[in-house]
């Protein structure tokens, strides 16, 4: 009888508890974020979307190493000597023109080591992580600013180097052997050109 | 109300149809879209989330869209269910719930069945809910509609036994099973309220009024297990039974068990607050009596019985948020072990003392 009226007694107390604690929830501000219209500040370090500031680049491939799952792929032309490719924010001179700067942010597992090495801090995370599309293809993030023409003729531009430092090399190897010989044609000096490089 | 229709019209067939489909379009159903969505907003809030806001200002038009989509979804039988009794079964729950509304007295002036056995009527009609349940469980052909329908029907049966004892006990103090009757006796001011030992004056009234609160108590936990609401909802317990015995059901028949369980909430409610709380009468005196308008005087009894009944509502909703559902055997033990020997005491009391 004692425990019977007992569990009455704390039947009833506690379900007072209980609804005294919902009551005084009742009060509490909500905790929800509405998010696509209110968004929570990310932590300083979140890592998200990486973007390359290509201006800063100096295309030394460093990123592309470090990268886990390969998902970014680089390629560099060589600039010419007189040319001034200008020079990245913290003051290094650029020798290379950035071709191709791919990012295939699908593969990408967000570890952040490609900015870790990076020496310009040209590539970075950003904040922001609504990317999601419908084609996987559209995930393959261009950063190369150079179009398809100017790459060809920058890959001219060397090439017409490279040719004429072969030349020169050519004309210097020969010289000793023929001092007196006049230089070779341009014409001829062509073929032999593509002959060193398949051998280097 | 009948009356005044038929004198109106002039065709008895057409203002019974008129005053019968009433309470339905006028009370209940703006009553459930509105119940609908203060529960979620509620549930919302005591769990500090903001609930429905995007439809219409603030939610506020969620449930009208809620119910539009269930009247354009596919009405699916299932192929092994019993078609007949299948389809009966909602009708059947509703019918029962909204019966029940036939004998309270929403005002002075508006009652649908002015009967003398109104209490009785309601505590019998509403247990044709138990047999709509049973039968949409069994039809369903489902294991987990029969089990919700079972349990439900066990429930049901075993809670009518306290709420029929405390109306009991308080029919030994009113002396009337008439709804209306018992809400004009607890007239004028709220110390004439059955709580507080009703109408008469005296050491009787005195004496009367703990255990009419603990009346109070076991008839709002009897009915709150009646109307299948949490922490008594084991026929529809969502994580043990899908959905109980509603499980197969689907559009609007889904959406007739919605009404009917809102309808009924909204029964038992103003049960209570006509046996406890002065049923639709003010608990200050009426505006309409000082300012002798005899128009405004009913419509102030039913703002005061919505308002009861909607408090009470309210306390369930609060309830539902506030306690875990209780086990099969947890329930039963309440229910036979406590709330039926503490109701049997109760009304003995109760009797000595109006015999004093």
């Amino acid at each position: 009888m004692k425990q019977y009226l007992k569990n009455t007694w704390e039947a009833i107390s506690t379900v007072l508890v209980g609804m005294i604690i919902t009551l005084k929830h009742l009060f509490v501000p909500s905790v929800t974020i509405q998010y696509p219209e209110v968004k929570v500040q990310l932590p300083d370090r979140a890592r998200n979307r990486l973007y390359v500031n290509i201006d800063d680049c100096i295309g030394c491939d460093q990123c592309a190493r470090a990268c886990p799952v390969s998902c970014i792929s680089i390629e560099t032309v060589k600039g010419m000597p007189t040319e001034d490719l200008g020079k990245t924010s913290n003051g290094k001179k650029k020798a290379l023109w950035v071709t191709k700067f791919d990012i295939d942010i699908a593969k990408c597992c967000f570890c952040s080591l490609c900015t870790y090495p990076c020496p310009t801090e040209c590539i970075k995370m950003t904040d922001v992580y609504e990317f999601s599309e419908y084609e996987r293809s559209n995930l393959l993030y261009q950063f190369s600013t150079l179009t398809e023409d100017e790459v060809s003729q920058k890959k001219e531009n060397f090439a017409k180097m490279e040719a004429e430092k072969a030349a020169q090399k050519a004309a210097a190897a020969a010289a000793p052997k023929a001092a007196a010989k006049p230089a070779p044609a341009p014409a001829a000096a062509e073929a032999p050109k593509t002959d060193t490089e398949n051998k280097q | 109300m009948y009356n005044l229709l038929n004198n109106l019209i002039g065709n008895e067939y057409v203002a019974a149809v008129i005053a019968a489909a009433l309470p339905l379009f006028v009370f209940i159903l703006p009553f459930a879209l509105a119940a609908v969505l203060l529960e979620r907003k509620v549930s919302a809030f005591m769990q500090d989330r903001l609930g429905p806001n995007r439809t219409g200002y603030r939610g506020l038009l969620q449930t009208v869209a809620d119910i539009l989509k269930l009247i354009q979804k596919e009405d699916i039988t299932a192929t092994d269910a019993d078609k007949k009794l299948f389809n009966l079964a909602p009708v059947l729950v509703f019918a029962g719930s909204y019966a029940a509304f036939a004998a309270i007295p929403f005002s002075g002036a508006y009652i649908g069945s002015n009967i003398d056995l109104g209490m009785f009527f309601i505590l019998a009609i509403s247990s044709i809910v138990v047999a709509g349940i049973l039968m949409g469980g069994w039809a369903s052909n489902n294991k987990y509609s029969l089990l919700g329908a079972m349990r439900s029907a066990a429930q049901i049966i075993s809670y009518e036994i306290p709420t029929a004892l405390v109306v009991l006990s308080l029919v030994l103090v009113t002396g009337t099973l008439s709804l209306s009757k018992i809400s004009e006796q607890q007239t004028a001011y709220f110390w004439n309220w059955n709580i507080l030992g009703g109408a008469g004056l005296g050491f009787s009234k005195l004496l009367l009024i703990p255990f009419m609160i603990v009346g109070f108590v076991i008839i709002y936990i009897s009915t709150l297990a009646e109307v299948n609401r949490t922490p008594f909802d084991i026929p529809e317990a969502e994580s043990e039974l899908v959905a109980g015995f509603h499980t197969e059901y689907s559009g609007m028949k889904f959406a007739m068990f919605f009404l009917a369980e809102y309808a009924n909430m909204f029964a038992v409610s103003a049960i209570v607050a006509t046996l406890f709380f002065g049923g639709y009468q003010s608990p200050f005196g009426y505006l309409g009596n000082t300012l002798h308008i005899s128009w405004l005087v009913p419509l102030e009894q039913f703002f005061w019985f919505t308002v009861k009944g909607m408090f009470f509502v309210l306390v369930q909703m609060w309830l539902r948020w506030t306690l875990p559902r209780l086990r099969v055997d947890q329930l039963m033990t309440v229910c036979w072990k406590y709330l039926i020997p503490y109701a049997f005491v109760n009304l003995i009391i109760v009797g000595l003392i109006t015999l004093l």
